[in-house]
């Protein structure tokens, strides 16, 4: 029977929601493989009491990878830990969470394993008596459906959100049992020197009621005028999308989404934002979310509660003028 | 130092996309393509770096004839050679199947040249299919270490090592020493990349591309590209709306005016 193996990310002894989500998806892809087994992997140092909880999951084992080298991330340490374990166990599907440090070294896994690999799904299902997978392609504007074929083992990160972590199964047959390793050969690649904060953390977007977020679409920062007026009328926060910032448009501190903030306002305004999957991360708790974009197709509107397809830079400005009217009146 | 800089040539990220006849990949034709936006950053950085050390950036891509485009646009901002892995054999690979193929060339790059790469960098994910993994399966087949979503490189004297900063989430960057050779992958928005002079144009016509296929790396064709790969896209698609959003339809004035009494009386945010 084909085993499934859940790589958990933990940090300071804590399991984050989304490898929670991951053991959602390992046991039931645990279950479409026709009563496989779900293992979790645990990795670090000094990790009895997370192994423990781990434990209360409905899962077999909770495998430890216990290393004072595996302390801290580096992918050398992580990959030279997991290879060869992967190598011998053979599980059907090793399940992660689709973090930018899963992304930095398990690839290199797959091909140290000699394992196939299967980025950032969404979502899976039986279909011909096999199973597809679904993962977002060309910035989220489609889905493509994927299937795995040849032998040996596959890796698969699931992204954020697509499976629910409160819907984890729990039981009690958990064994917690140490991962056989190569103690030596587990050691850092990396020298780690410092972390640090990427942006002056100046502006807190958490906070606001209202925000107005604009993408790539603006085309440019002499644009942004319209886009700031209509924030004002709207006592709103403007804000943005990676690529604005990347193109310095506006600092990075306004940026929403994977690498920026988490934001829930009760409205939020995008203008020009495609939605991709990397912002939509950052703004999906928001009450209500208006979009405004010239290509129908933009999966932003797959999401928001209103749509206008069109130029931003005609509907922005008659907005303004529409909120200030309004206010005037009411 | 000697830099190689892997790049991908994608669909437009503004383009409208139609889903192809055979329902696999979109339609191509008459779609228009541009070098992946984050490895338009790794090739500027690739270019900096080499600059500042005296040395040359080799340009490497994999895909069909169209991707010479790619490759003469790298090649006026400044590549000295471009390698193209051509052959249709290389197509439709997955990100174990195509980083075991550049791998290849720039291994027989740097045998053929001598010297050899101090860095090689690529862009950190893709805009069509998005895997995120190409440079890290270069850096396994190389036995090279790497690092994914690059957000700074400092190259130290000597080029034995460099300083490189890591984008993590929650708005923290990790910084550690990395021994050189090695493979970076590098995240949109690390430097601002230049534009290509009419001399850069020029000059390109006349620098080397050089044409590839897997018999000249020494490759077995089961083991690259489709052939090679243990992924398979049955069928592409747009996304189901779901619920979906409400659509206001109109003139400038009236969808504004609509959404603004929407947003008050029906959803009452305003």
């Amino acid at each position: 029977m084909a085993k499934v193996w859940i790589v958990l990310q933990q940090r300071e002894g804590r399991v984050s929601r989304i490898s929670r989500e991951a053991i959602a998806a390992g046991q039931r892809l645990a279950g479409e493989l026709g009563g496989g087994q779900a293992e979790a992997v645990l990795l670090g140092s000094g990790m009895e009491e997370l192994a423990r909880e781990v434990a209360g999951a409905d899962l077999t084992a909770v495998h430890v990878a216990d290393h004072e080298a595996l302390a801290d991330y580096t992918p050398g340490a992580y990959v030279a830990a997991l290879a060869p374990a992967i190598r011998d166990a053979a599980p059907g599907f090793v399940v992660f969470p689709h973090t930018y440090q899963t992304v930095d070294y398990f690839a290199r896994l797959a091909h140290e394993a000699g394992a196939g690999l299967l980025p950032e799904v969404t979502g899976f299902e039986r279909a011909d008596g096999g199973l597809v997978f679904r993962r977002p392609i060309l910035g989220g504007k489609l889905v493509a459906k994927v299937r795995v074929r040849g032998e040996g083992p596959v890796l698969v990160s699931v992204q954020s959100g697509a499976f629910s972590a409160d819907s984890v199964a729990h039981g009690s047959s958990a064994e917690v049992r140490e991962l056989a390793l190569d103690r030596a050969a587990v050691r850092a690649d990396r020298e780690i020197l410092r972390v640090e904060d990427a942006g002056s953390d100046q502006v807190d977007l958490t906070k606001a009621d209202v925000i107005v977020a604009v993408g790539r679409g603006v085309g440019g920062e002499d644009k942004l005028g319209p886009i700031r007026d209509l924030a004002a009328a709207l006592g709103a926060e403007i804000a943005a999308s990676r690529p604005v910032v990347d193109n310095g448009w506006l600092e990075r501190d306004r940026q929403i989404g994977s690498s920026g903030q988490t934001v829930a306002p009760k409205l939020y305004v995008a203008a020009g934002i495609s939605g991709a999957i990397q912002h939509v991360v950052g703004m999906k708790g928001s009450g209500v979310v208006v979009a405004i974009n010239k290509d129908p197709g933009a999966p932003i509107f797959n999401l928001a509660d209103y749509g206008i397809v069109g130029d931003l830079h005609e509907i922005v400005p008659a907005l303004t003028e529409a909120v200030r009217e309004a206010q005037g009146g009411g | 130092m000697r830099v190689a800089v892997c790049v991908k040539q994608v669909p437009d990220t503004e383009a409208r996309l139609r889903v192809g006849r055979d329902g696999r990949w979109v339609d191509e034709e008459d779609l228009p393509f541009q070098i992946n936006e984050s490895d338009e950053y790794a090739l500027e950085e690739g270019l900096r770096i080499a600059e500042g050390t005296g040395g040359e950036v080799v340009v490497f891509s994999l895909g069909p004839e169209r991707v010479k485009d790619a490759l003469r646009k790298a090649l006026a901002l400044g590549a000295a050679k471009a390698v193209h892995l051509s052959d249709p054999a290389f197509g439709g690979g997955d990100a174990l199947a195509t980083g075991r193929a550049l791998a290849a060339a720039i291994r027989r790059d740097a045998e053929a040249g001598g010297d050899g790469f101090g860095l090689v960098l690529t862009g950190s994910q893709s805009d069509d299919v998005g895997y995120g993994s190409t440079g890290s399966v270069v850096a396994g087949v190389l036995g090279w270490p790497h690092a994914w979503l690059v957000m700074g490189v400092a190259v130290e004297d000597g080029g034995g090592a460099a300083e490189v900063t890591r984008e993590m989430e929650s708005g923290k960057n990790e910084v550690f020493r990395l021994p050189l050779p090695a493979v970076l992958a590098v995240q949109a928005g690390i430097n601002h990349p230049r534009y290509a002079s009419l001399k850069g144009i020029m000059q390109a016509k006349r620098k080397p591309v050089d044409a590839l296929g897997p018999a000249d790396l020494g490759l077995d064709p089961a083991t690259i590209g489709e052939a090679g790969s243990r992924l398979e896209i049955v069928s592409v698609a747009f996304p189901e709306s779901g619920e979906g959003a409400q659509m206001i339809e109109g003139d400038a004035a009236t969808v504004a005016r609509t959404l603004v009494e929407k947003l008050r009386t029906e959803a009452r945010v305003l």
